[in-house]
């Protein structure tokens, strides 16, 4: 146990304080009491990190921790991050604290509601912190499992089908991942799951090319890889406000970041010679994502489909195996991940009150709910990557990171990639003139009240963190581009 | 000179301010508060100018000055720096940007008065000014990049001022997306550019002997070497901003704004800005790339021909100011395509910034007063106007001003802009001086057939007796009418050059009079056409329907793209995808799941519970096993 693991003990007394809890208020208060005291820990870890790296202090992971878990097999309880990890924790904690509001009167059974939503944190959180190859599976397991409930119980729609789909979708994957893992852990004849000490083993180049497409694969499905990627409308669009916000926001993270960290980190001579397939992949993802959000007319659909052409994006520039495009890649999961919060928060709140997604029975929404709709405006903004949001620091850094590839395959997948900014502005626009301008048509919609002070509060946190991020970047991309020496040596050697 | 980053922070501070207030802040003192901050940073801008342009020289040119801090790092060489470059071309933008947009500041206390959302009106301009003057004072490309992006929404905010017109709200869309392709050349080219040369910043790029762009020369990719590649790129991108032909489709839809916007963004300042981006690398043109230069100067020129044509039988006075500021731009954009570097050679350089500065200047009077005319009459259509110089002579009386200018006639200020343009042109390829000599004829044609149609004419029947604008709108019209006279007189050429050495503007007495001749006949046939309502115009209109007509619908360009979004992309690649993505990525997923199912209820029936059966099926098994085993043995 050290520093790292309130973040896994905050969840679970959470879960301790949801048993004992009788009414609404109580689930409340401990429900923000813990995404409070989760925010306030990130930004503590975020300045200890900081400091310590000012300090002088050059190892690849800070606050290292390590205890035998199961002796036979070497699996371990070890934990340390790196600035990708700290910036993915700040991510999660303001994504859960926001999620929180943003449900605060979720019914039915606030309680059970909220010990899921608990239990997926500690998946989330763990797997940020954790060193271990079989921990970190653990923990992406137990991320997996109450998106089923979360989305079956208080979806909406078709959501017994939409969560059998995501489950057994994400589930698929993790058999890929789990094989991987295995193979990596054989393969390189080590004694240890540790991901520091097997990266410094070397394993065969021919197990290589086996294991990085199954990793890569496994961990693609949830970064909403093309093909595979077809859980995401129909997960998100069934699944309720806060749930759609961790899952975009956080969960297909883990997707890009176990890419990164297990795929590329650890398999890297394989993933030199067989990116390109995943470029492709990817490269379709982008526009295909792009092309499709388009036409969708389910407010939801529009955006889950937007961010199979975000999170396409993420696995892109990963794949571009170079410091600055791998840069971008994080700072586009954060940006990602807070717009595409931003987006279902205001969806959910829409919905809530119109009780339709439909683009064409919306219009003039925006003399309705101003507060929102202004909202829902600078979230659309900073997905078409407005200069001063975050989408923009993000996607400039990736194009600038993929072209320092000169060959001429690499040329034609960043150009594909970096038209997607104006198909990008086609989708955002043609819904915000749709819904928010013109005329309000619905009668009823003039008796809608605008934002109460729990769903302001919820959407201004985001919108602070994505103007944040995207007018001062520099302090982030460079904690980030810091620690990703060790990789860039890995690729090199 | 430090005080200059207030100018660029100032209007931010007032965009924050008034932006996230809103309806808290009384609208009164919403827009006061936006004038007055205008009012004190054109008063830094003057100073700055006055500062700048009275210090020493060093070898012949005055000296740029920078300012900067590190904002984004991509790489060890590859860094965005925010800051303020002062050289002239960037003091003198910074003199018309914080003009207009004070006098359109000024202007809009009496336009927008009683409007809803009068303080959101205020924040945009706050807004918008803030990035378009981030935009002149880039240190970098990408800093260009950055604020030309922010000026692009500033621009989509306001044309979709009135949100809930749908027209407005369409032609936001259309400006912003079409705007937005022409971004991505822009930002191809950037990448390119900054990848062979390792640097975004400007000093460093139009350094007159970087060995960074001759090295980057050799490159060559489809037989025209990378940097001409990555200039033609960023070229599009400027002309998509400038609304060349054929990214010239927004601009007019954008007159759905409100008409002080028009005024400030679609024909003073953000328009400008591809011109401004050329003239900023210019060094790196013509050095570099002397295709690209003239493939400028021709797209200019043809742009400068259509949007004349089209201009000549427009009937809503908006879209023929629109389509006369696209022809002008075409105008600046020839005179940087055909300049020179050095000496009399760069006159091309000069006079387009020469008339880039006295284009904003009576471009923006000629806006205003037809804003106050449309504050008169309640439309935008020239058949509703008529005879109104009885009713407001102060308008009348700029807006004939601003007409004489754009015509160029002695000795208003876009005679001498305009007279070096051509004499320029001429110099470069006299063939283009003559198209372009024709095409200030029909420039004379068309703004005072609008004149004449607004005022004089066949009087229309109002509902309200037409009114002067209150005082608040007139005092921008006369300042800017003032400036209009005298500012042919500025030596410009004292202040920006191409190679920045002084440079002594003579007047060609041939180009000089040729041209005068030629407004004079496009303004006397106008006159003979429109002073009084004759039978002439619908029989020109007759002879030629099929040429009437298209000019009318503007050569179809707006169709062209309708057909290309609506029916190529949306129908033809859109939907079969979306189709694609449901009916076989899918279906797909779910069959396995299916088939899964299916298999799985096929064998369903193994675990029946019988026993009889299992022992049967046990016998079975036990037979065959041994029967191969039997085989196996043979064999």
């Amino acid at each position: 146990m050290n520093f790292l693991s309130i973040f896994v003990l905050i969840p679970t007394l959470m879960m301790l304080g949801l048993f004992l809890s009788k009414s609404r208020k109580q689930i409340q208060a401990v429900a923000l009491t813990g995404a409070s005291l989760l925010m306030i820990m990130a930004g503590v870890l975020t300045y200890l990190y900081l400091a310590e790296r000012v300090a002088g202090n050059s190892a690849e992971m800070l606050f290292t921790a390590d205890t035998v878990w199961y002796a036979p097999l070497n699996i371990h309880y070890s934990s340390g991050v790196d600035g990708v990890s700290v910036a993915m924790l700040l991510l999660s904690a303001i994504i859960v604290f926001t999620g929180v509001l943003a449900s605060w009167k979720i019914d039915p059974l606030p309680k059970e509601f909220f010990l899921w939503f608990s239990l997926l944190s500690i998946g989330v959180f763990g797997f940020f912190i954790t060193t271990d190859l079989f921990t970190m599976f653990m923990y992406y397991e137990i991320a997996l499992i109450p998106m089923y409930l979360l989305i079956g119980l208080w979806g909406s729609g078709r959501k017994e089908y939409s969560a059998m789909k995501l489950t057994l979708m994400l589930m698929g994957g993790s058999a890929f991942i789990l094989l991987g893992i295995l193979g990596i852990y054989y393969g390189s004849g080590a004694t240890t799951m540790n991901i520091l000490e097997l990266s410094k083993l070397h394993i065969p180049i021919e197990l290589q090319r086996y294991f990085f497409p199954v990793v890569f694969l496994g961990f693609g499905v949830l970064g909403a890889l093309f093909p595979f990627h077809t859980w995401s409308p129909d997960g998100h669009a069934s699944a309720p406000t806060a749930v759609s916000m961790l899952h975009a926001g956080v969960l297909m993270k883990l997707g890009g970041y176990g890419c990164f960290r297990i795929a590329i980190y650890l398999l890297p001579e394989a993933a030199q010679e067989l990116s390109w397939i995943f470029i492709v992949l990817t490269g379709i993802s982008v526009v295909y994502g792009a092309f499709s959000a388009i036409v969708q007319t389910d407010l939801k659909y529009i955006n889950a489909y937007s961010s199979v052409s975000h999170c396409g994006l993420v696995l892109f520039a990963i794949l571009m195996l170079n410091r600055t495009a791998m840069t971008g890649a994080v700072m586009q999961m954060l940006s990602h991940g807070l717009m595409t919060a931003l987006f279902f928060a205001l969806i959910g709140m829409i919905y809530g009150r119109t009780h339709t997604r439909d683009i064409r029975e919306l219009a003039g929404l925006m003399k309705v709910m101003p507060f929102l709709s202004v909202c829902y405006v600078i979230a659309g903004l900073a997905s078409l990557g407005l200069p001063g949001l975050s989408g923009f620091v993000a996607e400039m850094t990736i194009f600038v990171g993929a072209f320092e590839n000169p060959d001429i395959f690499h040329r034609v997948f960043t150009t594909i990639a970096v038209s997607s900014i104006v198909i990008t502005a086609v989708y955002i626009l043609r819904v915000v003139g749709k819904i928010l301008y013109g005329k309000v048509e619905n009668k009823h919609y003039l008796e809608l009240t605008d934002a109460v002070w729990y769903e302001k509060f919820s959407v201004t946190v985001l919108i602070v963190a994505i103007v944040a991020l995207g007018s001062a970047p520099l302090w982030v991309s460079n904690m980030i581009s810091d620690s990703l020496i060790p990789v860039i040596g890995q690729l090199a050697r | 000179m430090q005080y200059t980053l207030v100018i660029l922070l100032l209007p931010l501070l007032s965009f924050l301010l008034i932006g996230l207030l809103d309806s808290k802040l009384k609208p009164s003192l919403a827009g006061n508060l936006g004038t007055l901050s205008l009012a004190i940073i054109a008063a830094l801008s003057y100073y700055c100018a006055f500062d700048y342009f009275t210090a020493d020289r060093v070898n012949g040119v005055f000296q740029p000055v920078i300012m900067q801090m590190e904002w984004l790092r991509f790489s060890d060489s590859l860094h965005i720096d925010l800051g303020l470059l002062l050289d002239p071309i960037s003091v003198m933008m910074l003199v018309v940007i914080t003009t207009v947009s004070l006098m359109v500041h000024i202007y809009s206390l009496g336009y927008m008065k009683g409007e809803t959302g009068f303080q959101r009106y205020y924040a945009f301009l706050s807004l918008f000014t803030f990035s378009m003057l981030g935009l002149v004072v880039a240190t970098n490309i990408f800093q260009m990049y950055i604020f030309w992006e922010l000026v692009g929404v500033s621009s989509y905010l306001l044309i979709g001022f009135y949100y809930t017109k749908p027209e407005a709200v369409a032609a936001s869309k259309k400006a912003f997306i079409v705007t937005r392709f022409a971004d991505l050349f822009f930002l191809i080219g950037i990448l390119i550019l900054s990848f062979y040369t390792q640097t975004f910043d400007f000093a460093t790029l139009t350094a007159g002997n970087s060995n960074i762009l001759s090295e980057t020369a050799g490159a060559t990719f489809l037989g025209a070497s990378v940097l001409t590649w990555a200039l033609a790129l960023i070229f599009i991108g400027g002309a998509g901003k400038s609304a060349m032909f054929p990214l010239h489709v927004w601009l007019p839809d954008a007159m759905e704004g409100p008409t002080p916007v028009s005024a400030l963004i679609h024909a003073a300042t953000m328009v400008v800005a591809g011109v401004y981006l050329v003239a900023r690398l210019f060094p790196v043109y013509f050095f570099y790339s002397p295709e690209v230069l003239a493939g400028i100067a021709v797209v200019g020129a043809f742009t400068s021909l259509y949007a004349a044509v089209v201009a000549c039988v427009q009937t809503d006075i908006k879209r023929v100011l629109a389509f006369s500021t696209i022809s002008q731009i075409g105008f600046m954009m020839v005179s940087l395509g055909a300049s020179g570097f050095e000496g009399h050679e760069g006159l091309g350089y000069m006079a387009s910034m020469f008339h880039l500065f006295t284009h904003a200047m009576f471009k923006a009077l000629l806006f205003l007063g037809a804003g106050a005319i449309i504050h008169a009459v309640h439309s935008n259509e020239m058949s509703h106007m008529g005879g109104l110089r009885k009713y407001m002579p102060i308008t009348h009386a700029t807006f004939l001003i601003a007409c004489l200018a754009i015509a160029g006639i002695f000795p208003l200020s876009g005679f001498f802009s305009k007279d070096e343009i051509l004499a320029a042109v001429f110099h470069f390829c006299p063939i283009l001086g003559v198209v372009m000599s024709f095409i200030a004829g029909l420039t004379a044609f068309y703004m005072f057939r609008l004149y004449y149609n607004i005022f004089w004419g066949e009087e229309h029947k109002h509902e309200h007796q037409p009114h002067e604008a209150p005082k608040l709108m007139t005092f921008p019209l006369i300042f800017l009418a003032a400036v209009t006279v005298v500012a042919g007189f500025i030596p410009f050429g004292h202040f920006v050059t191409a190679d920045g050495m002084l440079y002594d503007i003579h007047i060609d007495m041939t180009v000089a009079l040729s041209s005068t001749v030629v407004a004079l006949i496009g303004i006397a046939l106008a006159t003979l056409m429109y002073r009084k309502p004759t039978q002439i115009p619908a029989t020109l209109a007759k002879s030629s329907p099929g040429l009437y007509k298209a000019a009318m619908k503007r050569f179809y360009i707006d169709e062209f793209y309708l057909f290309v979004t609506k029916r190529v992309i949306f129908n033809c690649i859109s939907r079969p995808l979306a189709w694609f993505d449901r009916h076989v990525i899918d279906a797909t997923m779910d069959g396995l799941a299916t088939i899964t199912q299916q298999a799985s209820v096929k064998i369903r029936g193994l675990q029946s519970g019988q026993l009889q059966r299992y022992v049967l099926v046990f016998l079975i098994g036990v037979l065959l096993a041994a029967a191969i085993a039997i085989i196996v043995y043979l064999a």
